[in-house]
């Protein structure tokens, strides 16, 4: 379809000659790997991480109190509307595969989708988008809860950048709290266009 | 709406001083310092070896532009293979024309856009509009900047120099109804509004704050999730980025993430971090049909080979506008470029011309403290040095006064004893004029000039030769 552009052929002829002519000394990447921070309880700074940005953590011992624990919590006690893509779990009411139009998930009031790993050193979980049909049920749902697998865990964005395995998913991301915003006054205001709430879980 | 005033030095002036007569505004910008300037204090200090690591950061993108040319290729190869379509922009008004069309072509009429620093340099808005098409800011701040026929006021925070009530008044004739001075009611309004545009939106316009060239990723970064709304509901995805946003590997994206959000804001990491390689694929369940990714010149191939290089490490943080004395007294809007403060100030001469903007580089104490909250470690006061410089040979000094001033101080220095006779001369008069008050506030003509925005240091009553001699004396 860029065919129809062809002055941008030529502009990028003369942008990466521009570029090359500036004939700059070569200077080396820096190396790759980096050991990066360690910690000796990677979920309890992930708690505190996480609670600093807003968000909520819980810890789930056994595997079979996972849905009992669950059902209790006030975010899905209180919501109607729910999607629930993680296996095991049946707290969805709402099947993403049977809406065709992202723009019907306008009362979403909860998604419990599963995350890949936590990141220790800032709160963070990496999900994607495997099991979600709509991208945007993430950023629509009112409130978020990510549950995630008690070994997958790691320190730092180093070590998380190495378990990427990119190429295979064209669509990630990591969330680290509920979305807020801040230009009102350069003061706080949680819940922005994104949920109002996240809650993540570790289980068995 | 989005016309950007060429400010001349004299407009600069006034801006300035109407910034600092406004009250609202002051208060404002008296906050930044206990706000995000704070913040970005604490984040550097809490960060065991911040200093290495923003010094890595700093040398990853070194070296990626001391290759540009093959990165950007690489990242050219890596977008295409994933179903993506790469377009190179020689200015703005290319990137322009390169966008309308693709909206234009595919009959769309509907655009929703998240903050993009790059597409305010080449005022995409107004070029959409022009072109018939819809266009609205799903940031907050830009949203209520938009509403207003404001220019942005601050790299991270566009409505930073708005308060609850005056955005409350920019936003209630678009509700139909007073909307109340809170700010959560006000955000919450805004949500809803925003809502109902990216549901009718075909097209999503994003910047890019980092592509990965072994990948051909791009890395959005926001705390709304408004950039992430923006990629996920419309068909159709373009993106806009500076040629400098190019990072070579994927792992060197930790580094960046590591510094950004701590400079931004200090937080540790933004709320979103989303990296997004090509369209939808085969066997994907949702993302945009088409991929779109503008690479924009715009005057930086050229700075690529000047001592100014540098400013193409800067990843927009907006952390050097909250350290600069000069950006906290005067405001964004005064600098007349869409980047204001220090950085500002060395990237609007470049992008826009020196000659036209020529009071930039003078707008700074050189204190240093942009540099020292830089998460990459610019060196902005030896940029703006070198601005200066090029601006005293580019325009030589015709003021005659002050060069006949100077030759005259030259002769004196080089006599001991005219020297001695004239500071003499000068304590007994003009030092005993100005003996209660040690500041000249205006020279007489020819002289006028230099204190028409400074004072001039009045001789001291007494010469240091002779106060030496007196007390030394008094001292057994
Ligand atoms: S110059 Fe440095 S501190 Fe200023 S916006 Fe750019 S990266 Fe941030």
């Amino acid at each position: 379809m860029s065919a129809s552009l062809p002055a941008d052929k030529n502009a990028r002829q003369s942008i990466l000659e521009r570029i090359r002519s500036r004939e700059l000394p070569p200077r080396e990447l820096p190396p790759l790997f980096d050991e990066g921070i360690r910690y000796a309880d990677r979920w309890a700074q992930f708690q505190e991480v996480l609670s600093s940005v807003g968000g909520q953590f819980l810890s789930v011992a056994d595997r079979d109190g996972v849905a009992a624990t669950l059902a209790k919590l006030p975010v899905v006690e209180s919501s109607r509307c729910r999607a629930c893509t993680v296996p095991d779990l049946h707290f969805g009411n709402l099947d993403l595969n049977a809406v065709d139009d992202p723009r019907d998930l306008a009362g979403l009031d909860l998604a419990i989708f599963p995350g890949q790993f936590a990141v220790s050193e800032n709160g963070a979980v990496w999900v994607t988008d495997e099991s979600i049909r709509h991208r945007a049920a993430l950023f629509i749902a009112q409130h978020l809860l990510l549950v995630v697998r008690q070994p997958d865990c790691v320190d730092n964005m180093h070590q998380a950048y190495q378990r990427l395995a990119f190429g295979e998913r064209g669509y990630g991301l990591f969330i680290s709290g509920p979305s807020k915003t801040a230009d009102i006054e350069q003061s706080l205001v949680i819940g922005a266009h994104g949920p109002r709430s996240l809650t993540v879980v570790a289980v068995p | 709406m989005t016309d950007y005033v060429r400010e001349t030095h004299r407009e600069f002036l006034k801006a300035s001083r109407a910034a600092v007569a406004d009250r609202g505004l002051q208060q404002i910008l008296g906050r930044l310092g206990d706000t995000l300037g704070r913040k970005n204090r604490e984040a550097w200090q809490a960060l065991p070896n911040s200093d290495a690591i923003r010094e890595r950061a700093r040398s990853i993108k070194d070296a990626t532009l001391a290759d540009l040319a093959t990165h950007l290729a690489t990242l050219e190869n890596s977008v295409v293979a994933r179903g993506g379509q790469v377009y190179y922009a020689d200015d703005g008004a290319a990137a322009c024309q390169i966008i309308c069309q693709l909206v234009k072509e595919r009959g769309f009429q509907r655009v929703v856009k998240s903050k993009s620093m790059t597409s305010e340099e080449i005022h995409l808005n107004a070029a959409l509009e022009q072109a018939g098409i819809e266009t609205v800011e799903t940031d907050f701040g830009e949203y209520i900047i938009q509403v207003a026929g404001h220019r942005p006021s601050h790299i991270v925070g566009p409505a930073l120099h708005l308060s609850a009530r005056d955005v409350a008044r920019i936003l209630s004739p678009v509700a139909g109804e007073t909307l109340p001075v809170e700010r959560e009611a006000l955000a919450a309004f805004a949500r809803r509004q925003l809502r109902s545009k990216f549901a009718a939106a075909e097209v999503g316009i994003t910047g890019v704050n980092f592509a990965i060239a072994e990948t051909g990723s791009i890395v959005l970064v926001s705390n709304e999730g408004n950039a992430r709304l923006t990629t996920a509901l419309p068909r159709i995805h373009i993106a806009v980025m500076g040629i400098e946003k190019v990072i070579p590997r994927f792992q060197d994206l930790a580094w960046f993430l590591k510094v950004l959000a701590r400079a931004a804001t200090g937080q540790k990491l933004s709320v979103y971090t989303s990296i997004i390689t090509g369209p939808r694929a085969a066997g994907e369940l949702d993302g945009p049909d088409e991929f779109h990714l503008v690479i924009l010149d715009n005057g930086r191939s050229k700075i690529l080979g000047s001592p100014l290089r540098e400013s193409l490490f800067c990843i927009r943080c907006g952390a050097c506008l909250n350290a600069c004395p000069i950006y906290r007294n005067v405001g964004g809007h005064a600098y007349g470029g869409v980047y204001s403060g220090p950085i500002g100030a060395v990237l609007t001469p470049l992008y826009d011309g020196l000659a036209e903007h020529h009071h930039l580089p003078h707008a700074s104490s050189l204190c240093g403290a942009c540099q020292a909250a830089c998460p990459v470690k610019i060196q902005i006061p030896q940029m703006l040095i070198q601005l200066r410089e090029q601006l005293h040979e580019e325009t030589p000094n015709d003021s005659r006064g002050e060069s006949r001033a100077y030759r005259l101080w030259a002769a004196v220095l080089r006599r001991p004893w005219l020297y001695r006779w004239s500071s003499w001369w000068a304590t007994r008069t003009v030092g005993r004029w100005f003996r209660r008050q040690p500041w000249i506030r205006r020279l007489p003509a020819g002289l006028a000039g230099w204190t028409e925005h400074r004072d001039f240091p009045a001789p001291a009553p007494l010469r240091f030769r002779d106060w030496w001699r007196r007390n030394s004396r008094e001292q057994p």
